[in-house]
């Protein structure tokens, strides 16, 4: 019988406890970002699909044809090739293809190239109803960048 | 009151619980056979978001099967990070500078409270109870925040390195975890236990139902929240201790009573001794490297190699069968709800369909993980 | 009482206009509260303060081809959401807004929005049935016992406010509680009946909240466990049907609490009475019906039966004996 009481008394104290609770953050300002007039800044770390690197002093990529970011990515992403143009010594890249629908933004790529020629953009808002959208093309957007 | 009136065998009805329903969180399917409200029997379904991981790591060197541990756990990535590269490194032979040990800890245990503030807003969910959902929320934003700024990323998280973490922690990491768990500590008392906790309706809800017994636990190996909430004190983090858990001052919380509320609670106080298990670490961060110089392709010694950890729903435990090769032999996981999940058959017999799908939110079931 | 044509055509309109805008912006209202409680912004969008939220709402639902499954039962499925709206806004004609805006004074009228709401429940066990789903029909089956529960103390507590005003009108309900607060049924001071009446008081608004099938006791809906509940196979239209029937059952669960326990549209002081007070008041109801809903969890229906059973009804009983006594004695 004393569990009957306690249950009603302790109840309803309960209940209006959390009434209470409910009711004071109903008055305290909103916390929620107002996405799109309001647009977060993504942290230097933040992990986008990847691109190339353009040489600050040349105004080309970085990127010496190596291969291996191409190796290292566990789903296969990356295409790539170059070629060496007469009397040169270095390979030039003349494709970088990124198949981003399969890209688990690992890192991988980015830590096993010893040339500082990829890293992550701050790209996060990607929406596409087709999936080649997705087939990015590395070189031309680089080009395009600049 | 929760045993079921003996029916006829001819008048129960199946009832196809997912795998697109609200309580089940993904696409789980249990073939409940009802009779009226009562569940008669129980049949949880898998497979419909199995991807083969552990056959993928046959074919991917180790470094590569990194990135598909982020993705079994998708709530408590950094421990499933944790329990891979932990057992490549005992393969491997590989030493961790201390520095990173510590992160390894601090990072991880942010994952725990995340992941437990999400069980928390999901099980509210559950319930009926949305405004908790969102406080919660609020909170859990703020480690992503934290964990973001020093992974990279907000939920799959591909952290941790063999010999090592991918990059340092700064000292706004630092200051920002340290104002978080002030601001967790002082909104726990109100906005979780005073509005949830100590809710009759909840108590009402949560007592006495789904109560697992200690032998049922051992009958089906369930571990985590799900076997401290049925008395018994077994967390990898004391028993089996790894990294630098040792170090550290933290009780495993215990509750013998083995039903809901007991399960609610053993979560609630975890999320508690994380905090302090992370102020600790903070205090004792040592400084150095955080990665050691390891080779790029891993080829350990022909043999067989286990390590568990504590993920936030039990251990998760990785046996690695290594030829000399550069990818593994074989790479079995031992994922905690799938344990978990197995006995829900059992004890749901007999229960209320809305009391069996408490009991299911009590599990904390995140299905890509039973799936694997 | 004027019987010119005009009387029930300007009613009807009226009352139709007024149970319309209602439906409509009290799921803005529901939308604008609960974000606020979890501190979002809600709608903002459409209009300023997204109040033109529910006109874009209609719009989309209307738009929607109204599916019908096969397998259901076609008659049932289409009569189920209609049936959820008319007996709401049937009740409407015996409400007194205030001492002269009312459509119709029966002398019956409590018993009739009693009779009209369980028809409403009837829509709801219908919808289910027809859906042919099994989602659908446990919920119709929650509905009605939930429904039977609840009616038991809460036509015990209307029975003790019947007692105490010797009337079944709701007018003269609402007339004998005029001139300031401490004539309300709740705090009556006259015959001592406000020792006990705010228990009365408080047994009927939760068997209204449950009545109308509000979250903590919306078990019909129960969206973690049975998906939408009775309205699973509903779309387009048919659900906003359902939707605005709901809203609208809130509204007329209001009014009565108002008027048999709040005075109806007298002023708390004494001075000023009007529509306006009578406004007022239900809109504090209905606040507090959605803000309870967006504070507590879900109970259980077995834990429900047990509330009504063991703690509602007993205590109505006992409320209505101690009222028998209190008019006898005083
Ligand atoms: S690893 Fe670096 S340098 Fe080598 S191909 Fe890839 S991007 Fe170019
Ligand atoms: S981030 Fe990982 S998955 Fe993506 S391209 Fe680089 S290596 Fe491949």
């Amino acid at each position: 019988m004393s569990e009957y009481w306690n249950d009603i008394f302790g109840g309803t104290k309960s209940l209006l406890v959390g009434l209470g609770i409910t009711a004071r953050e109903f008055f305290k300002p909103v916390v929620t970002e107002q996405y799109p007039w309001e647009v977060p800044v993504m942290t230097p770390r933040f992990r986008g699909h990847i691109e190339l690197v353009k040489n600050a002093e040349t105004g080309k990529p970085n990127c010496v044809v190596c291969g291996m970011c191409m190796r290292s990515c566990p789903s296969g992403c990356i295409t790539l090739a170059g070629k060496k143009p007469e009397g040169e010594k270095k390979k030039v890249l003349t494709q970088y293809e990124l198949d981003f629908t399969k890209c688990s933004l690992c890192g991988s790529c980015i830590e096993s190239c010893n040339f500082n020629a990829i890293q992550f953009s701050k790209d996060y808002n990607l929406a596409s109803t087709r999936k080649e959208d997705y087939l990015f093309d590395l070189l031309k957007r680089l080009e395009e960048q600049s | 009151m929760t045993a079921p009136i003996r029916c006829r065998e001819d008048e129960t009805f199946v009832l196809n619980l997912g795998p697109q329903h609200p309580a089940t969180h993904g696409v789980l399917r249990v073939k409940l056979t009802m009779d009226g409200e009562y569940v008669v029997k129980a049949e949880p379904v898998l497979g419909y978001i199995h991807r083969m991981h552990e056959k993928m790591a046959e074919d991917r060197t180790f470094a590569q099967f990194m990135p598909n541990t982020a993705r079994m756990d998708y709530l408590h990535a950094l421990a499933y990070n944790h329990g891979y590269v932990l057992t490549v490194e005992r393969a491997a032979g590989i030493e961790v500078p201390e520095r990173a040990e510590y992160i390894r800890v601090i990072t991880v245990e942010l994952n725990r409270l995340t992941s437990h503030l999400l069980w928390w807003a999901a099980f509210l969910l559950d319930l009926g109870g949305f405004s908790p959902l969102l406080y919660a929320f609020d909170d859990r934003e703020q480690i992503l925040d934290l964990l973001e700024r020093v992974t990279g990323s907000r939920l799959t998280y591909c952290y941790f390195r063999f010999g090592g973490v991918y990059n340092d922690i700064d000292d706004d990491f630092i200051t920002g975890t340290r104002n978080f768990i002030k601001r967790l500590r002082s909104r726990l008392p109100r906005l979780y236990h005073d509005l949830v906790t100590k809710n009759i309706i909840l108590i009402k809800r949560l007592k006495d139902i789904g109560f697992v017994s200690k032998e049922q636990c051992r009958k089906y190996g369930a571990t985590g929240p799900l076997l401290r909430g049925s008395g018994v004190q077994f967390d990898i983090r004391k028993n089996e201790p790894y990294s630098v858990y040792p170090e550290f001052d933290f009780d495993i919380p215990v509750y013998d009573e083995g039903d809901c509320m007991a399960r609610y609670m053993v979560r609630m106080d975890e999320i508690e001794q994380s905090m302090r298990i992370i102020e600790q670490a903070l205090d004792k961060l040592p400084d150095g490297p955080v990665r050691a110089k390891v080779p790029k392709i891993l080829k350990p010694a022909a043999g067989d190699y286990y390590a568990a950890v504590e993920a936030a729903r039990g251990s998760f435990g990785c046996r690695l069968v290594c030829n000399g090769d550069k990818s593994p032999y074989r790479l079995k996981l031992r994922s905690p709800t799938f344990s978990n999940l197995s006995l829900f058959g059992e004890v749901a017999e007999g229960m209320l369909l809305a009391d069996a799908l408490a009991f299911m939110g009590s599990l904390d079931l995140v299905i890509p993980e039973i799936d694997r | 009482m004027d019987t010119s044509i005009w009387r029930p055509i300007l009613y009807l309109i009226g009352f139709m206009a007024f149970a319309g805008v209602n439906a409509a912006w009290l799921g803005w209202a529901e939308r604008k509260g609960a974000a606020h409680i979890q501190r979002r912004n809600g709608p903002k969008e459409v209009g300023p303060f997204g109040l033109w939220q529910p006109l874009a709402d209609g719009i989309k639902l209307m738009t929607k081809q109204l599916l019908i499954p096969s397998g259901t039962d076609d008659i049932l499925f289409r009569i189920a959401p209609i049936l959820a709206m008319i007996p709401a806004l049937t009740s409407m004609v015996v409400i007194p807004f205030s001492g002269n805006i009312q459509a119709r004074s029966i002398d019956m009228s409590v018993l009739l929005i009693f009779a009209l709401a369980s028809i409403g429940m009837f829509a709801i066990l219908l919808g289910g049935w027809a859906s042919g789903n099994k989602y659908a029909v446990i919920s119709a089956a929650r509905v009605v016992s939930q429904s039977i529960a609840y009616e038991i103390p809460m036509l015990i507590t209307v029975i003790t406010i019947v007692m105490i005003t010797g009337s079944t009108n709701l007018q003269d309900i609402a007339l004998a509680q005029q001139g300031g607060f401490w004539h309300w049924n709740i705090f009556r001071l006259e015959g001592g009946h406000f020792v006990y009446m705010w228990i009365a008081f408080l047994i009927y608004f939760i068997c209204s909240v449950a009545e109308t099938n509000r979250a903590p006791f919306d078990m019909a809906e129960a969206e973690s466990e049975l998906v939408a509940g009775y309205m699973t196979e509903y779309g387009s239209m048919g659900f906003g049907l359902f939707m605005m029937g709901e809203y609208l059952n809130i509204v007329v669960g209001a009014c009565m609490t108002t008027i048999l326990f709040l005075g109806g549209w007298g002023s708390p002081f004494g001075f000023l009475p009007g529509i306006w007070w009578f406004l007022i008041k239900i809109y504090i109801l209905i606040f507090t019906i959605i803000w309870i809903r967006w504070t507590y969890p879900r109970t259980q229906i077995y834990k429900l039966l047990n509330l009504s059973w063991k703690i509602l009804i007993p205590f109505s009983l006992v409320n209505l004996l101690v009222t028998a006594a209190f008019i006898k004695v005083f």
